[in-house]
């Protein structure tokens, strides 16, 4: 059982309370953008077998949207942080950094 | 390879079935072949077929990380049914249900096909209506499904409970000539027959890079080292992405895992396949006795081969309401498997970016009904660089917006 700590309002959740939003930091594609960044804003996902950012959504208590580090392979969980970023913070990049030395996942590492 | 038939029973039966050999082999493997396939589960081990039996091309090798027919082909409930609602799937799927009508004979090995019919139960007013559509769509398409009234469904199967207050049985989709086949069997058989005709079955060989040059590929690097090839097919399922990854394009599918379990054998109570929608639930008997039951998908991705427990329990407590009397069976065993879901429900058969390269994959979770008709289209893709039963499916249909959409159609799982 997945268990994530929802940053916004601090607990623990059970996966259960939780609902998967599927994979993080996208690129939002709008008008004017070419059919391949759309395909690829849409469709095209990392679906990495490891290390992955995702979205849960804190849905059984306080609503709020927020972004996991997790492993794919062995379900481990890195840390959970807001979503009002670009990319993750230095802390979670440190705690990835600990257990999975010289990790990158699309852009960043 | 010695032909099985009642000849050669009775002849190992006197000789204490000293005879029979090897199902299929574990050559060395060669430097370089004119074919090669990764994955030999069903659907890699169908296209090798077919590529030797429809082409005439027999320099081929599967290349297998873990056991053959590990993966997904061991690990499904084994539901055959060809019931879709848009053309190009109705196109494949009832071509691979009229290739395991006569599976056993093609192959020379009982694939234990059994066409013993499968009910979809419509259980909302929205199923109803959804299924009712997909009724008339098959019958345009010349798949034979009818749509039956809960009487029917009690006739045909007297162990369900149609009148339940939270799963009442409105109606259902019915297909006589769906069924069940013995899902190893059918990964043995292909394998013994693709040795038949000179094939390599690489067993526990990963692939671990793939080779390139001016945007074709030239090879693979496994843990036997490089072969060559002068075409690569992909057919991987879950790991799709993984092996997508190590050539340099990106897929838009999501590895999720779906669990199945099975109970302790019992005497026969149901001789048709059951699929219940609305609750995720899937329920047939198996020969043995066992009641095997299929549940829904995890909401996250993952690659561990276990799901979630609170998904099954979902999926049991709604069958127990529509079957009471499985409620105090004990479950034997539970296991999952790692489903590669597209976004429109709909697989992949498709050339990649990479000219000399074919993929196959995307087949989500119903990949099992779907393999030798799978392997029948992919293997003319790759031979002929084109195929009537595939050409809908190709990985350009996410860019132009041409979906082949069965989640939204009939809000359907597989």
């Amino acid at each position: 059982m997945l268990i994530l700590n929802c940053p916004y309002c601090g607990c623990d959740k059970d996966e259960t309370e939780l609902s998967a939003g599927g994979e993080a930091h996208l690129k939002r594609f709008g008008p004017g953008a070419t059919d391949a960044e759309f395909e690829g804003y849409l469709f095209g996902r990392e679906n990495p077998k490891g290390l992955h950012f995702e979205r849960w959504r804190c849905a059984s208590g306080c609503g709020k949207w927020f972004h996991a580090a997790r492993c794919t392979a062995t379900l481990e969980v890195f840390g959970t942080y807001k979503a009002q970023t670009l990319e993750p913070p230095q802390n979670i990049k440190d705690a990835i950094s600990a257990k999975r030395p010289g990790w990158t996942w699309r852009g960043f590492s | 390879m010695k032909r099985n038939s009642v000849f050669a029973v009775a002849r190992e039966a006197l000789r204490q079935h000293s005879g029979w050999g090897r199902t299929w082999g574990n050559p060395e493997a060669k430097k370089a072949y004119d074919v090669v396939i990764i994955g030999a589960g069903g659907h890699g081990l169908a296209t090798a077929y077919y590529l030797g039996k429809n082409f005439g091309i027999t320099n081929v090798a599967v290349i297998e990380k873990g056991w053959l027919g590990g993966g997904n082909t061991g690990r499904n409930t084994t539901i055959i049914r060809s019931n879709y609602l848009q053309d190009p799937s109705a196109a494949i799927y009832e071509k691979a249900r009229s290739l395991y009508e006569t599976m056993s004979q093609d192959l020379n090995y009982n694939v234990m096909f059994s066409p013993r019919g499968v009910i979809m139960l419509a259980q909302t007013h929205h199923e109803v209506r959804g299924y009712q559509r997909t009724a008339h769509a098959n019958s345009l398409q010349g798949v034979k499904t009818e749509f039956i009234s809960p009487a029917r469904v009690k006739e045909l199967c007297p162990i369900m409970n149609i009148d339940g207050p939270r799963y009442p049985v409105l109606g259902a989709l019915w297909q006589a000539r769906g069924g069940s086949a013995r899902h190893d069997a059918v990964a043995w058989g292909y394998a013994r027959a693709c040795t038949d005709m000179g094939m390599h079955i690489l067993q526990k060989t990963e692939v671990t890079g793939i080779t390139q040059s001016a945007g074709n590929v030239t090879g693979v690097e496994t843990s036997r080292g490089h072969i060559a090839c002068k075409k690569l097919g992909m057919v991987v399922a879950g790991h799709a992405s993984v092996v997508a990854n190590m050539a340099g394009f990106q897929l838009p599918i999501e590895s999720v895992p779906l669990q199945a379990l099975v109970s302790e054998p019992i005497k026969p109570c149901m001789d048709v396949v059951v699929m219940a929608n609305t609750v995720h639930g899937y329920m047939s008997q198996s020969d043995k006795g066992e009641m095997v039951i299929g549940g829904g998908t995890d909401g996250y991705n993952a690659y561990t081969q276990r799901g979630s427990f609170h998904h099954l329990e979902e999926t049991v407590r709604a069958l127990i309401e529509t079957f009471p009397m499985v409620s105090r069976l004990k479950m034997l065993r539970h296991w999952g498997g790692i489903v590669d879901v597209t976004g429109d429900r709909s697989p992949i058969l498709s050339k990649t970016p990479l000219g000399n390269t074919f993929i196959n994959c995307g087949w989500g979770t119903g990949g099992f009904k779907a393999i030798p008709g799978s392997g029948w289209g992919f293997a003319e893709l790759m031979a002929k660089g084109e195929s009537p039963l595939t050409d809908q499916f190709g990985l350009d249909r996410f860019r132009a917006g041409r979906f082949i959409d069965e989640s939204v159609a009939a809000g359907v799982a597989h």
